[in-house]
């Protein structure tokens, strides 16, 4: 065997480098049709952070549609719920320039809503029912309709169909559970003289519990 | 002599505790009106079940828990309900939260109650019980529910007991005023916790050699009851929990763990002695001691408070001072918030009441830039990277934030308090850990309107599916019709296509063949018949009430006479129509 090889190293080397090919080509083959990805990866990420209120303020009906647009390149500042910290997130994940929000497709609002039925006058239409993307209003015909609090998504698409514009949308109020610690304001460039200056809160009796 | 560990870090802030241990703990008299709020602890706010207007006794439960991590609330005083709405609580956000207020009649009248002195022999599922409905939540900080901390349905035992008798923040000395008096009782509430966790091999008291008369009114107590003093050197914070177990037991709690996964129970030395007034005496955790000090009152000294008790009752009978003081502090100056109003009660977890001078503590200068010297990191107690956590919580960079572990940071303070550009460096940590867990639910509700709205499609399409199926059914069928109209009576098509179907193999006669199966399907002359004897029983009853009409018509006379005649008419051919229908179907 070593013999036929030391004899023949050109043809040796041909073979065993042949071989190898064919090896690896096998299992890389195999390797592509047992390790499939099932579905596009990338509109999966999307997806996972467009903000799902399901609004269709981008023109598409619901986050997942506007995330397979985005993968097929289209513009990523068109979700206004999500505003800028999830247009800098896309950006990041796709690693392009983040745009500004495009204002055409509606205002990034500051505070979150949800949808609230004056059930008083509601005429149980179920139009806002058939609206809501997410399921959140319950009723039936002729029969007064409300809102999941829980599961409104604040996407206020109930709010045009209804013929009587009895739904409102009320901001979250914020309890003492969800409140958070502000980011404290950024230290200021002072000099040494600036410290005792205005800059420094008077003490004074009026802030005294 | 135990070993101790020495944690990494920390600070010598000024002690400033001798000042209010001069005199022993006092009693205050009962304030007017005492203020209880439904959540004094971690987890969910307790359920008020009694009424405005409705008289209380001390000890009456007045809030029920809400779930199996949350506690009782108990009257702290006798009187009347006054009021159950939002107050002011001791709370950084100054937000209002629902609260219980209670009238006192100055009587502190006394519910019936009554301990159990020999707990040895009951089941520690029963002791545990009992400190649950006696509403006892830790008492050194953070709240949690005792009870829960002593759930025996665990999965390893426990082999330590911690009792944390550090109290290692300035000023702060109702866990050293306690000892000195209470010694005893306090070491009565060990024992019982160590029979409610099945005597573990290990129990130790660990204290701060600052405090030597409690560490000498210890002494006679735990004389041959197994359970170990250990002295360490002071330092802030050796009383935090992780830190706390290092220094006694060399062992690091792994993070995101509680102590039980590692077989140990850390309980404050205040909660023994809640816990053993509620299983020896039977009652429950209204009143805890806490110290009132700080140069703008005119008395500092420890007091056994009603828990509901407003500051402001606390601090004009130890003559405050507003000119002096610029602001009052719950906690101790290093962890303590500034109370948003003196009107908020005292609660379960508040230790100290501090109105410190402005001399005292100046206000927060100024912050400036950080200079990157490093002095925030050598103080960590928890090893963590102050100014890294500081870059990253202004960058908002989440992902950074918690691959350097930011959960780990316990607050303490250490960092601020060494830092010469005066950042407040604990107030990034909280923001940033908000922020994070806000993120966190956020994405929890974004998943869950995702698979809501998911179901919601796949229903509208399904029955877009549906509607589309029956559809080309009625479409076929309708095609079907056009090619052979039947012809033949239905029920007769029926029994007479069916037998011809087979030899015949026309394609008109095979669909005639699939229809006659169909109308078959729809009404088999079973079904027939018995939907055209209900028709016969129903026609009759309507034919005798029409009747009737007429009848009575033709007796007053009516104008209608025609009408309900011809009524009766027609509903007498129906009924005949169905009669020979019947039988044909029967023949």
């Amino acid at each position: 065997m070593i013999e036929l090889i030391s004899q023949n190293p050109i043809l040796a080397a041909l073979v065993a480098l042949v071989g190898l090919a064919i090896l690896f080509g096998a299992l890389l083959g195999f390797a592509a049709e047992k390790f499939k990805v099932e579905g596009d990866p990338i509109v999966e990420q999307l997806d996972e952070l467009l903000p799902q209120t399901q609004c269709g303020q981008c023109g598409f009906p619901g986050c997942r549609p506007y995330a397979e647009s985005i993968a097929n390149g289209d513009e990523i500042n068109k979700c206004p719920p999500g505003g800028q910290a999830t247009i800098n997130a896309i950006a990041n994940l796709l690693d392009v320039p983040a745009p500004e929000l495009d204002a055409e497709h509606g205002e990034e609002s500051e505070v979150k809503t949800v949808a609230y039925i004056r059930e008083d006058e509601c005429i149980g239409c179920t139009k806002c029912i058939q609206a809501c993307p997410v399921d959140a209003i319950l009723g039936a015909a002729k029969l007064m309709h409300t809102v999941i609090a829980d599961e409104c998504t604040g996407c206020d698409l109930c709010v045009e169909p209804c013929p009587v514009d009895c739904i409102d949308m009320l901001p979250v109020e914020e309890t003492i559970a969800d409140w958070r610690w502000s980011i404290p304001d950024q230290p200021g460039q002072l000099i040494a003289t600036d410290k005792r200056g205005e800059l420094a809160s008077q003490p004074n009796s009026e802030d005294a519990a | 002599m135990n070993k101790t560990w020495v944690t990494p870090g920390g600070v010598h802030p000024p002690e400033n505790k001798l000042q209010s241990v001069t005199q022993s703990i006092g009693q205050l008299p009962i304030p007017e009106t005492l203020v209880i709020p439904l959540s004094q602890h971690i987890g969910a706010a307790a359920i008020p079940c009694v009424e405005i207007g409705q008289a209380v006794l001390k000890g009456q439960v007045i809030a029920k828990p809400a779930g199996v991590v949350s506690i009782p609330m108990h009257a702290p005083t006798s009187g009347t309900v006054s009021a159950i709405e939002h107050r002011p609580i001791a709370h950084s956000s100054g937000m209002l939260a629902p609260c219980i207020e209670i009238t006192s009649d100055n009587a502190d009248t006394w519910i019936e109650h009554q301990g159990i002195s020999d707990y040895e022999h009951i089941s520690p599922a029963k002791l545990v019980e009992m400190v649950g409905n006696a509403g006892i939540s830790g008492m050194g900080g953070a709240g949690f529910p005792s009870a829960v901390k002593l759930n025996p349905g665990r999965q390893r035992p426990i082999d330590t007991l911690i009792v944390n008798a550090t109290e290692c923040e300035p000023y702060i000395t109702a866990d050293d005023s306690a000892i000195r008096e209470r010694a005893g009782e306090i070491v009565e509430g060990i024992k019982i916790l160590s029979a409610i966790l099945g005597h573990p091999s290990h129990i130790m008291i660990g204290i701060e050699d600052n405090k030597p008369e409690a560490i000498e009114a210890l002494a006679p107590h735990v004389e041959g009851t197994g359970i170990s003093v250990v002295v360490f050197p002071t330092k802030y914070p050796s009383g935090g929990e992780k830190q706390l177990i290092y220094i006694l037991t060399g062992k690091e709690l792994p993070s995101g763990k509680l102590p039980a996964d590692i077989g140990m129970v850390c309980i404050n030395i205040g909660t023994t002695y809640a816990i053993k007034r509620a299983i020896i005496d039977g009652e429950p955790l209204v009143s805890r001691v806490t110290t009132v000090t700080g140069d703008a009152v005119g008395i500092q000294r420890n007091y056994d408070t009603l828990i509901g008790t407003p500051v402001s009752h606390l601090l004009t009978h130890n003559k405050y001072d507003q000119q002096a003081g610029g602001r009052v502090v719950m906690g101790g100056p290093m962890m303590g918030f500034t109370l948003p109003s003196a009107e908020v009660p005292i609660v379960k977890t508040t230790n100290c009441i501090l109105a410190p001078s402005y001399a005292e503590i100046p206000d927060d200068e100024p912050a400036q830039p950080c200079i990157r010297c490093g002095m925030c990191a050598e103080a960590c107690p928890a090893s963590l990277l102050p100014q890294q956590l500081f870059w990253y919580a202004q960058a908002q960079d989440h992902e950074r934030l918690e691959a350097h572990n930011l959960f780990d940071c316990i607050e303490c303070g250490a960092c601020s308090y060494v830092c010469p550009s005066n950042i407040p460096l604990v107030q990034y940590y909280r923001a940033a850990k908000g922020e994070i867990r806000h993120a966190q639910d956020e994405k929890v509700k974004a998943d869950h309107a995702r698979e809501r709205f998911e179901f919601h499609k796949e229903r509208i399409e399904q029955a877009e599916r549906e509607k589309e199926e029956k559809r080309a059914a009625r479409r076929e069928a309708a095609l079907k019709a056009k090619a052979n109209p039947p012809t033949a009576d239905k029920t007769d098509g029926a029994s007479g296509s069916k037998a011809e179907a087979k030899p015949s193999s026309s394609a008109a006669d095979i669909i005639a063949a699939a229809q006659a199966r169909a109308a078959a399907k729809q009404a088999s002359p079973e079904d027939q018949q018995a939907k055209l004897e209900r028709t016969i029983a129903a026609t009759e009853q309507r034919l005798i009430v029409a009747e009737e009409k007429l009848a009575e018509a033709i007796a007053s006379d009516s104008d209608k006479q025609a009408v309900f005649s011809a009524a009766v008419e027609n509903t007498r051919q129906k009924l005949q129509q169905s009669k020979t229908k019947l039988a044909e179907l029967t023949a």
